[in-house]
């Protein structure tokens, strides 16, 4: 079983036999592979019905339900990871979200992807119109990422509210962009998604 | 009397004798304590098996009826000679698949189908009890089957599951037995009965005590039967196994017989005529006192006091399944909300799906393909861990 580039590079964070949350865990894709390849104990939590039915008819324990409601209700620290893989900008409160994220894993796993990309930015420059890639697919009208942001402002977020980021991975749509290390100035230009490994800052 | 033999109960209008099928005698050694206070010993319950048991015993499932089923979930009633009420889920290649799995059905107690009920007869008088009979919970009625496993020889159950009433049952399972529930599906149910729904069980309760037939629940001694309030129960009940789309559509406003309104009280619509003839069969397979003592249970149910829902499944091994449906109002998908939530609050095993439909409380019992598809996912993935 072969996960996309993004996914795998995700999957690569998480220790074998860990407790994983996957938030908006679409079909089951990446928990279906943590499960079988690093034998975590995992959980998702996914919004539309026919995800949910693809997660529970492979016998993973998927809870439909909405983040932007539903994470007040899991208790702090149960998880070892909270995964949440391209979905923060599709989230009412992107910041809420985040502090559920942190509080209820030890260590978070965020992906979002980079609304400044180099060939957004062009895109936007040249054609003088909200960018549909390869990656953003939607119209402005009818997207659900409602909450675009760049990789230096989701660090920026992250700053603000004490969120320590561990590790940075930078992907293009070729895979991990293993030239990009930490925080790497050009990362914001060249990458086309950023994952981001955080914790929350315990404040002595 | 051997504990293989055939239970002869009486049923309707006419008293007429139907033979219900495999009894346990249970409590024979031990009584069984009730919430009540009184104990119970030696005592039927009335069950049914499809499937064999494996050498491991380890595929067992125990299937829990809602308010008015019974044991004959997947075989031909003996009293209404129709099909088993979960025939569309157990059976060969169905999603509780009787070539892999042993499944249990039993009559809770309370129940009118065999099992020590109202209609049982009183040692003491040698009559029915009627009203003399013990007020039963769900707890009670879980701690009774829990006796029938253990005299089936069964340590734990693969699965326990049921809708309505027996979601109840199935989430009292898991959080009075968990070391005995490998895993366990609660559908359209709720960890508490709602306000409006115990007041629905009181207008069909009032119904009934109104009908003078009903003689104070003595009626089996005269010979009686509260025919008209058991049936106007059952007509105003089965208003809330319903939603007002799937109602509608299947009635709208189409008049029965008849080319125009009557101008008087016959039933002039569809959707009356059904719902008279809905509590005329009612009243011929189901006793009104049982009505009573099986409404009062599930009115009496709530897991959310004494520390709260959760506190029951800290530490759970058990894998839950919890679906609820759109459009089903008498057990709101915020009702299984609360359970999941709860659930997910001690970081406990549980799926979740709330399954689009408007055929409302009654689509667990219909053909309903995304309910199918969700609980055999779960089926299957569970016994593969549980290696069946």
């Amino acid at each position: 079983m072969q996960l996309r580039p993004s996914l795998q590079a995700i999957a690569d964070l998480v220790p074998e036999g860990s407790k994983v949350l996957d938030i908006g865990c679409g079909d089951g894709e990446l928990l279906k592979w943590l499960t079988k390849e690093k034998h975590v104990d995992g959980r998702g939590l996914e919004l539309g019905q026919s995800g949910v039915n693809a997660c529970i008819a492979e016998g993973l324990a998927v809870v439909q339900g909405d983040a932007d409601t539903d994470l007040q209700y899991y208790p702090s620290r149960a998880y070892d990871y909270v995964i949440l893989s391209q979905t923060l900008q599709t989230m009412r409160d992107p910041k809420e979200v985040l502090i559920n994220l942190v509080r209820i894993g030890h260590r978070a796993i965020v992906s979002v992807p980079n609304f400044g990309y180099w060939k957004n930015r062009l895109y936007l420059m040249f054609f003088g119109r909200m960018p549909v890639t390869k990656t953003l697919t939607y119209q402005w009208y009818d997207t659900p990422n409602i909450h675009f942001c760049t990789l230096s402002d989701f660090v920026h977020l992250c700053n603000l509210m004490h969120i320590v980021i561990e590790k940075r991975v930078y992907t293009d749509d070729q895979g991990s962009l293993s030239c990009l290390k930490g925080k790497n100035i050009f990362a914001n230009v060249l990458s086309d998604e950023g994952i981001f490994l955080l914790k929350e800052k315990l404040l002595l | 009397m051997s504990e293989q033999d055939t239970i002869i109960s009486t049923f309707g209008t006419a008293y007429r004798e139907v033979a219900v099928g495999k009894i346990a005698i249970l409590g024979k050694d031990t009584p069984l304590r009730l919430e009540c206070g009184i104990d119970i010993s030696s005592f039927p319950l009335a069950y049914q098996t499809y499937g064999k048991l494996n050498a491991q015993k380890s595929n067992a499932i125990l299937v829990c009826h809602g308010l008015t089923g019974d044991q004959y979930a997947a075989s031909t009633h003996p009293v209404t000679e129709k099909p088993g009420w979960w025939e569309s889920i157990i059976g060969l290649g169905k999603p509780l698949d009787t070539d892999r799995f042993f499944i249990i059905a039993t009559n809770v107690i309370g129940g009118c189908m065999g099992s020590f009920g109202p209609k049982s007869t009183n040692p003491a008088t040698g009559k029915p009890y009627g009203l003399d009979f013990p007020v039963v919970t769900i707890a009670d009625m879980v701690r009774a089957q829990a006796l029938l496993i253990d005299y089936l020889q069964i340590d734990q159950l693969f699965c326990v599951l049921g809708g309505s009433m027996g979601g109840m049952v199935t989430l009292t399972w898991a959080a009075l037995y968990p070391e005995r529930v490998f895993s366990a599906v609660a559908i359209a149910t709720s960890a508490r009965h709602s306000a409006q729904n115990i007041a629905f069980h009181e207008i069909g309760r009032q119904s009934i005590m109104v009908d003078p037939d009903w003689c104070n629940g003595r009626y089996y001694d005269e010979r009686k039967f509260p025919v008209k309030g058991l049936s106007v129960a059952r007509m105003a009940a089965h208003v809330t196994y319903l939603s007002e789309s799937a109602m509608h559509r299947k009635f709208g406003r189409t008049l029965q017989d008849r080319e125009q309104v009557s101008f008087g009280f016959e039933a002039d619509f569809q959707v009356e005529s059904y719902l008279r003839h809905q509590g005329a069969t009612f009243v011929e397979r189901f006793d009104a006192n049982s009505y009573f003592y099986i409404t009062r249970a599930m009115d009496y149910f709530d897991l959310t006091e004494n520390g709260g829902l959760k506190s029951y499944f800290v530490n759970s091994k058990v894998r839950f399944l919890v679906i609820s449906f759109s459009s089903d109002w008498l057990f709101p998908p915020s009702e299984s909300r609360l359970i999941v939530r709860a659930l997910n609050a001690v970081a406990a095993n549980v799926s979740f799906a709330d399954i689009t439909t408007d055929k409302g409380h009654d689509a667990f019992l219909l053909d309903v393909p995304e309910f199918f598809v969700n609980l055999s996912g779960f089926i299957n993935g569970a016994a593969n861990a549980r290696g069946i």
